[in-house]
């Protein structure tokens, strides 16, 4: 079975090829869609397309789809249109597939079940990506409003973070963004 | 109680009236709190809508019949009870193609069977077919494309290179060379124009005076299933629809627009097509396009059926569709006169007496029947004098 897939993010689509090696899968082609990767598609005569539903291409290659006389048979979303839980899983995970009208469910299902799960563990492992920058930034935040009390007041370090602490706790705020205003209100008052 | 509806969307100006329901207060005048979901692709809306992951979408009228007619993937029964604006695209080509035109700009948009003549001519001038982008095989844009070559003997499907690309992809297509020039809803035209890559070579409005672009779209068993829902969100569009029109307001829903989650385009681009003062060339004046895109006047938002039956023609010609009386049957229903009129009978808004009309023939404001008077029609003329009566059909296409 060929398998295309076809993404903006080289980084996923090679977690996803990895993951359908793994599985056994060896016919597999990674198209960014650019310039001219319909027709580097429709080449390729594939028997399964994966692609990012969030790509501004599907439009383009889905109408690769309905004119191309190299595909001999029609092409259709998804395996089983009644699957209502397997598209609903992989439209929350953000991928889209196109299937070879005529294979067997049971040989494509595996495929999507991985693309879907591969396409989940990235945005997750992004959204923790995201995370972690900002605690960093945070961190910073709160060090530079440390500093500005410990100069300000005469405060030792743990003073300082006891004093932004305590002042989140008794607004009901987060301490970087108390932090936050205390640097502004610094900065508008010509301070360090 | 509030109810949350969450609608998808594409990033063109013609969603101003969802973006305004939602950021103006009038969807939460009527207890709705509307979640506008930004998509890129024509492709992942209409799986959205279809699918279920968002009850409603600002869709491309074509589509709408399409995906009823089982033309575009997963076949599903969709209903347009509301049309979200009536005209707003341009054909924009490069400079070298269009040298061959009517240097005069606004003689070329003024005319456009001279220029579609002009436009045969310069295909043969240039030096491979030209590659012109439209949004979607079943858009209004492709759609009026055809309607405008054909009037000159130009093949769509044989003398040019038809390439889809969605309406936020086009203007970097242009500038890496890989099409010659596009058709799009605004600002993309506009964009293309700002970066001195294209100029403006036909207006939609010249040629369909009226045109029919983007509708409201449901699935049908959901619209039939939580009517109160689709009354309160027809009842704040229309009230947004009002909004929009009024030129006081022209400049703060271009600022709305520009935000990076809604269109995500300079304020000064989307301005020119909702004030109507569109710029052919970059070095050129603006010009006065006073009926360039409507939201709400003229009952622009009444679904006519007649305009679905004008859509299914048009698929039925480029032989997209075979032509049934079931067909016709399915595309007309698409269209929902019926919902529009429960939904707005208690407003202020105009409901036209009738569900139909011969397309193309008011060539002056008209008076017509409405249940509180005073609804004018303005002229829905098509450039080459073609009238479509929808209980003809077969006559109308013989006519090509």
């Amino acid at each position: 079975m060929r398998i295309v897939i076809i993404d903006d993010s080289g980084l996923r689509a090679t977690v996803l090829e990895e993951g359908l090696r793994e599985a056994g899968y060896d016919d597999i082609h990674i198209v960014p869609p650019r310039g001219g990767f319909v027709a580097r598609v429709e080449r390729m005569a594939p028997d399964v397309v994966l692609m990012d539903l969030g790509s501004p291409s599907r439009d383009t290659l889905e109408e690769m789809l309905t004119v191309s006389r190299a595909l001999a048979r029609p092409i259709a979303m998804f395996v089983d249109q009644s699957d209502d839980s397997m598209i609903g899983a992989a439209i929350d995970a953000g991928v889209s597939a196109y299937v070879v009208d005529g294979l067997r469910k049971e040989r494509v299902k595996p495929v999507l079940e991985l693309a879907v799960r591969r396409f989940n563990a990235f945005a997750r492992l992004q959204s923790e990506l995201d995370e972690a920058r900002t605690a960093l930034s945070d961190r910073k935040i709160i060090d530079r409003a440390k500093s500005i009390l410990m100069s300000q007041r005469g405060l030792g370090e743990p003073e300082a973070y006891a004093l932004l602490r305590s002042s989140a706790m008794n607004q009901g705020k987060k301490i970087v963004d108390v932090a936050q205003a205390l640097i502004t209100a610094s900065d508008l008052l010509g301070g360090v | 109680m509030t109810t949350d509806l969450r609608i998808a969307f594409l990033p063109l100006t013609d969603a101003a009236v969802l973006a305004v329901a939602r950021e103006r207060g009038f969807a939460e005048e009527e207890g709705l709190h509307l979640d506008l979901v930004r998509t890129t692709s024509w492709a992942t809306l209409r799986d959205r809508l279809v699918f279920g992951q968002v009850q409603a979408a600002h869709m491309l009228a074509p589509l709408a019949v399409a995906v009823t007619l089982g033309l575009s993937q997963q076949a599903a029964p969709l209903s347009a009870p509301y049309k979200l604006n009536v005209n707003g695209n341009m054909l924009v080509m490069a400079s070298e193609f269009a040298q061959a035109l009517d240097p005069d700009i606004s003689a070329r948009l003024d005319d456009p069977l001279g220029t579609a003549h002009d436009f045969a001519a310069a295909i043969g001038l240039w030096k491979r077919k030209p590659v012109i982008g439209v949004v979607h095989r079943f858009s209004s844009h492709s759609v009026m494309l055809r309607y405008w070559l054909a009037s000159a003997g130009v093949d769509p499907d044989r003398d040019v290179v038809l390439r889809v690309l969605p309406p936020s992809l086009t203007v970097e297509a242009m500038r890496a060379g890989e099409i010659d020039g596009f058709i799009a809803g605004e600002p993309w035209g506009s964009a293309a124009i700002d970066a001195g890559l294209a100029e403006t070579v036909a207006i939609g409005e010249r040629i369909w005076r009226r045109g029919v672009e983007k509708i409201l779209a449901f699935r049908t068993p959901w619209l039939e299933e939580n009517p109160d829902s689709v009354d309160r969100l027809l009842r704040a569009l229309a009230r947004a629809a009002t909004w929009c029109d009024a030129p006081e307001h022209h400049e703060a829903l271009a600022h709305l627009l520009s935000q990076p989650h809604y269109v995500d385009q300079p304020a000064e681009v989307i301005l020119r097509a909702l004030s109507g003062r569109i710029v052919p060339r970059v070095d050129m004046a603006p010009m006065g396009m006073p009926d360039f895109m409507l939201f709400s006047r003229e009952a622009t938002p009444f679904p006519w059926r007649s305009q679905a039956l004008w859509i299914y023609s048009q698929l039925v010609r480029w032989k997209m569709v075979e032509h049934s009386a079931d067909n016709a049957a399915k595309a007309a229903s698409v269209f929902r006169p019926d919902i529009f009129r429960r939904a707005l009978a208690d407003s202020d808004v105009a409901i036209p007496g009738a569900s139909m009309k011969v397309e193309g023939a008011v060539a002056s404001p008209l008076a017509v029947g409405s249940k509180r008077g005073g609804l004018t029609l303005g002229p829905d003329r098509f450039f080459d004098g073609r009238v479509f009566d929808p209980e003809r059909i077969e006559d109308f296409l013989a006519g090509f």
